[in-house]
């Protein structure tokens, strides 16, 4: 085989091991996508939360893009805290129901006031700090806006922009 | 076109075109395998059988099963379970079969690992064997998702959530995998299509990787000797069987596989029969429900020793130590630094690192299980540090391991 030869076929080896690359990663791209979440799943944002019915005390799970949401209405007995969402008088203790260690939902004991994973025994207390086990991160504060009495999830409004500005969301 | 002559016989007729008489003879009748070995030999067979159980009562299973996050629970616990003719048969025996299907690997991996069969010429055997365990795992636990029970959904929860990889929060990795915020309809049919198709694709090409790794090195034996596989089959063949090392696959090995594989059929099908409820979790009869989660969740029994070594430590750590444990065996035959090819008893140290492994990882196993409170956190935590420790004692101990 000539040297012509050899570098005719190098050079359509070339070619099509070039096109061939392309083409795969033009296909891995597409896998790519379709593995993202549908734009449906990630448009579905906003909840409307009417906090005035809260009790003291009584925790509510609310649901938020699959997640549950905790509102605790803080009693005059509970530390205020800077994670706090204030609404004329009331705090309230607002945010992701789950476990910062690997996203159980913990549970609230009333009579100790702090909240309960079972998964792997983390606790926080009611302004969703950290107080025991493996958790890394207090409970995080998800985006909101005040409205009135009533908290809109998925917007930011200025009261969640100062507590992100001050690094304390999460 | 290339020649061929009339047949005289069915036979014939395909040896002609696809040479089954030489396929016979390399693939079972002339493929030798040591006389010196014992029941534990047959666990591959089994197996191999146990494999094909979960596939033939799959396909049975994927009849009636719906893939919708709104249907998949009473497509199972209804329709399969009370309204498909022998459809609860189906089910007990895939679900007993993926449990006990993990028992057998665990012997067959701890059998291995007695004898020295990873080493020296068997590296391969080993890590497409590990290649398997890794796809069995993800195959049970994408199967743990389809009846999208209450452990289903939170088991997800918890698995999908390792990807975050701790302080690194990667939670756009994590809503990729998912295709949501959280598990949901995405997340059930894509783990279905892993289930059903993507990964039993793999393990068939990892079985047969696996069967291909075992045929230049051979299969171990007890004494882990040496044997000339040419001469030995040579005086088998010359009639000289009692003389002769070896013995055929087929049918000599395999007759005694089948009848290793008739006991565990029997305790199989007992189990299927009269006591399928240990693979049956109470709390995934429960729909899935992504705003209460189960007091306590624990995985299935074969993975509670890893899922205890994630568990003691602070986030990252832990998640370091279960990426370790969950790689540590694939090591294996590198860590290993002595020449030996033997059985641990022989082996001085090895033997008794051999068992403290076996001990640490049932003691994990059964802490797995308990709620993490009190003494269970303390012996927990050492449980987990000594299994981590483990890894370096095996290269000393191997490091200075006399010569046989």
């Amino acid at each position: 085989m000539g040297k012509d030869v050899q570098g005719r076929r190098d050079f359509m080896g070339m070619a099509l091991g070039g096109f061939t690359a392309l083409g795969g990663l033009g296909a891995l791209y597409a896998m790519k996508r379709s593995w993202d979440p549908l734009p449906s799943v990630k448009a579905a944002g906003f909840t409307t939360i009417d906090l005035s019915a809260a009790q003291e005390n009584v925790l509510n799970i609310e649901k938020w893009r699959g997640k549950p949401i905790f509102i605790l209405k803080k009693s005059k007995d509970m530390k205020p805290d800077d994670r706090d969402v204030v609404i004329g008088e009331d705090r309230y203790h607002m945010s992701i129901g789950l476990c910062t260690h690997l996203g159980c939902i913990p549970a609230y004991l009333p009579e100790k006031k702090m909240f309960h994973c079972a998964c792997h025994g983390g606790q926080f207390d009611t302004s969703g700090h950290q107080i025991f086990g493996p958790p890394p991160s207090p409970l995080e504060i998800p985006p909101f806006k005040i409205e009135g009495t009533k908290l809109v999830l998925g917007e930011a409004g200025p009261e969640y922009q100062k507590m992100l500005d001050a690094g304390i969301t999460a | 076109m290339a020649h061929f002559e009339k047949a005289k016989s069915v036979n014939e007729w395909l040896d002609q075109r696809l040479a089954v008489n030489t396929l016979k003879r390399v693939l079972s009748t002339e493929y030798w395998i040591p006389k010196d070995i014992n029941f534990l030999w047959a666990m591959g067979m089994v197996l191999a059988a146990t494999f094909g159980l979960l596939l033939i009562s799959g396909i049975f299973l994927l009849m009636y099963y719906k893939p919708d996050a709104t249907l998949a629970f009473d497509s199972v616990n209804y329709t399969i379970m009370s309204e498909v003719g022998y459809g609860w048969l189906w089910r007990h025996i895939h679900g007993v079969a993926a449990s006990v299907v993990f028992l057998i690997i665990y012997i067959h991996m701890l059998t291995g690992i007695y004898y020295g069969s990873y080493k020296k010429g068997r590296e391969l055997i080993w890590l497409s064997g590990m290649g398997l365990f890794v796809a069995f795992s993800a195959e049970a636990f994408s199967g743990y998702m389809l009846p999208w029970g209450q452990m289903s959904y939170w088991a997800g929860m918890v698995i999908t959530n390792l990807f975050s990889g701790g302080s690194l929060e990667a939670y756009g990795l994590v809503e990729w995998i998912r295709g949501d915020y959280v598990p949901g309809d995405a997340f059930l049919t894509r783990f279905f299509m892993l289930h059903v198709l993507l990964i039993p694709l793999v393990i068939i090409g990892l079985i047969v990787l696996h069967f291909g790794t075992l045929r230049i090195p051979h299969v171990n034996n007890q004494e882990g000797a040496e044997i000339d596989f040419e001469e030995a089959a040579e005086l088998y063949k010359a009639g000289k069987k009692k003389e002769s090392k070896v013995i055929p696959f087929n049918p000599v090995f395999l007759s005694k596989d089948v009848f290793v594989m008739g006991v565990y059929f029997i305790f199989f099908f007992y189990l299927v029969f009269y006591h399928f409820n240990f693979a049956m979790d109470p709390v995934n009869f429960d729909p899935a429900d992504g705003l209460k989660t189960p007091a306590h969740i624990y995985p299935e029994w074969y993975f509670l020793w890893s899922y205890e070594i994630l568990r003691p430590f602070p986030k990252d750590p832990g998640l370091i130590a279960f990426g370790i444990a969950q790689a540590a065996f694939f090591f294996l035959p590198f860590i290993d630094r002595s020449p030996n090819v033997a059985p641990a008893h022989k082996r001085g140290l090895f033997f008794v690192w051999f068992w403290i492994l076996v001990v640490d990882m049932i003691v994990l196993t059964i802490l797995g299980k308990l709620p993490p409170e009190g003494i269970f956190n303390t012996l927990g935590t050492i449980a987990a540090v000594v299994f981590l420790l483990l890894g370096p004692a095996l290269f000393v101990i191997t490091k200075f391991e006399k010569k046989l």
